[in-house]
């Protein structure tokens, strides 16, 4: 019994020790190719296309509900303590642009775009299409790791600034519509209230969130195992990791901007 | 001229590979026969260096696979390599020219222009033509077979590697694919290695055929000499048989897990 678990323990080290060391083979071959400068520029826009443009509609209607809710919540708190919806723009926006719009953005994208990648990838990976690739004198990390890393690392910051601007203007429908909060005030308090760095703030914060999902997607794709039930693991195992290393990372990674004084 | 030596294969605790020696004369089809997982496709991948071997070395014209280093050196060596995977492994987001042509822009300086016309005349040479804008998933399963195989060839190998090419197909698609391959050498002039279970399809394209059990090399013959072997493993997969060396392992791993299920029956019984 005893014996089993420590065995059990120990595989488990050894896998992940494993695993670790492949993604940062992974990681450290997508850079390597990166600064040989032979792009494929046509897959990157093919994924750009994918992961941006088709996911924008999904993207910019969660803001647009969260920041709904956000104008709600606030406007009730503010009336139930002040009597009056107070400041309502001003929390909206700030809570929008420096943490829920990177970071539910980027969840979205992951379920969404990091699933596709992961499972098609996955697939490729167990109908030997990645070592037809080989064979046919393309890496695969070049072919196809890069270009996904490339369009995440471009559209995500593009999907995050849309969700930023109609997340803000769901919050002022229901300011306005709920609480007869007046448009110069609600977007006074915004302009008023914050300052360029706290748009930064959230803006280089999609950078590590998209280099997370991209990568993770591509390991896990490149890596399947297994069939259809392999493929599946994959899809699975790269939204889940994904999106816990979204929430992880957006607490270092407010930290460390904190620390450089962008907050 | 394809020569191993020594070669050794393992993927974590299994040893797949145990010292394969062999050479492939340049112009011959040798092909390769033998039971599941006896290492056939293995030893095929690590000869194009999908994998690299443990121990031991594999030369091809000259060249050590594991002394090829520069992107260069290794595009070099896979221009010399057709390659047609199992299942065809045509990718499903591309049309069937574009797959055809796929390795060409890595692989050739053939501009691009010229690339939908190579795919027809490939098409062509393995019998098939106007499905130059069909999806891989519009094909049938002989018709994918054979645009892999346009596919393996449109870069103009010295060496063609089949895995398995007649696998999953009815009879007489087999034979349709076996012809090909023949004719294939005759009009190329390639060197290959064909992996496969079928002995019908063996005899027709082998210039040689050589016997893989358990990782290793059991016999390197001529067809008509692999048809009157007396090696008993060799004897009992070209015959086809159950009795024999090799299934009596399968049979003493049968009869172990059919007593361990008996055993369990047992139990769950008297609980």
């Amino acid at each position: 019994m005893i014996g089993s678990a420590v065995g059990g323990f120990g595989k488990f080290i050894l896998d992940t020790a494993e695993e670790t060391g492949q993604f940062t083979f992974l990681v450290r071959s997508t850079f390597g190719w990166m600064t040989s400068y032979r792009i494929e520029w046509r897959q990157t826009l093919i994924q750009m296309v994918k992961v941006g443009v088709e996911s924008l509609p999904v993207t910019a209607m969660t803001a647009f509900f969260t920041g709904m809710v956000l104008a709600l919540q606030t406007g009730a708190s503010s009336k139930h303590f002040f009597n009056e919806p107070l400041f309502v723009g001003t929390v909206v926006a700030f809570s929008l642009v420096m943490e829920l719009a990177p970071v539910m953005t980027a969840i979205v994208v992951a379920g969404r775009a990091g699933a596709a990648i992961a499972a098609e990838l996955g697939t490729m990976k167990v109908t030997e299409q990645i070592d037809a690739l080989y064979t046919l004198g393309t890496d695969p990390i070049r072919y196809l790791v890069i270009p996904r890393f490339i369009a995440f690392m471009c559209v995500l910051p593009l999907l995050t600034v849309a969700s930023d601007f109609t997340g803000i203007w769901g919050g002022y429908l229901v300011a306005h519509a709920k609480y007869q909060i007046p448009a110069t005030v609600y977007w006074h308090d915004i302009v008023n209230n914050m300052e360029i760095r706290h748009f930064v703030h959230g803006f280089l914060k999609t950078f590590v969130f998209a280099a997370v999902v991209s990568l993770v997607s591509c390991f896990k794709g490149v890596t399947t195992r297994g069939g259809a039930e392999g493929v599946g693991k994959a899809t699975t195992s790269a939204v889940v990791i994904s999106m816990v290393l979204i929430l992880v990372l957006d607490y270092f990674a407010t930290a460390v901007l904190n620390a450089f004084g962008i907050t | 001229m394809i020569d191993a030596e020594g070669v050794i294969k393992s993927f974590g605790p299994r040893t797949i590979l145990r010292g394969i020696d062999i050479r492939v004369e340049t112009g011959e089809t040798l092909v390769i026969i033998g039971g599941s997982g006896c290492g056939k496709s293995t030893f095929l991948k690590c000869v194009i260096g999908l994998h690299h071997p443990d121990s031991g070395k594999i030369v091809v014209d000259g060249v050590n696979v594991a002394d090829l280093k520069t992107e260069r050196e290794i595009a070099e060596y896979r221009r010399k390599f057709g390659y047609l995977f199992q299942e065809g492994a045509l990718f499903d987001s591309m049309t069937v020219w574009e797959n055809i042509t796929f390795g060409l822009r890595y692989l050739t300086d053939i501009p691009p222009g010229k690339y939908r016309k190579i795919a027809s005349d490939c098409l062509a040479l393995v019998g098939l033509k106007d499905i130059e804008d069909f999806k891989p998933s519009e094909l049938s399963g002989g018709m994918k077979k054979r645009v892999a195989l346009a596919r393996a060839i449109a870069a103009q190998p010295s060496y063609i590697l089949y895995d398995e090419p007649t696998t999953g197909l009815d009879p007489i698609m087999t034979d349709v694919i076996a012809d090909l391959i023949l004719d294939l050498q005759k009009q190329l002039k390639v060197t290959a290695i064909a992996v496969t279970h079928d002995m019908k399809a063996a005899y027709k394209v082998a210039s040689r055929i050589a016997m893989f059990h358990e990782g290793k090399v059991l016999q390197v013959a001529h067809p008509e000499i692999i048809k009157i072997s007396d090696n008993p493993y060799v004897r009992q997969f070209v015959d086809g048989k159950s009795e024999g060396p090799i299934k009596m392992k399968l049979k003493d791993f049968e009869a172990e897990g059919a007593s361990n299920h008996v055993v369990k029956k047992n139990d769950v019984a008297r609980n």
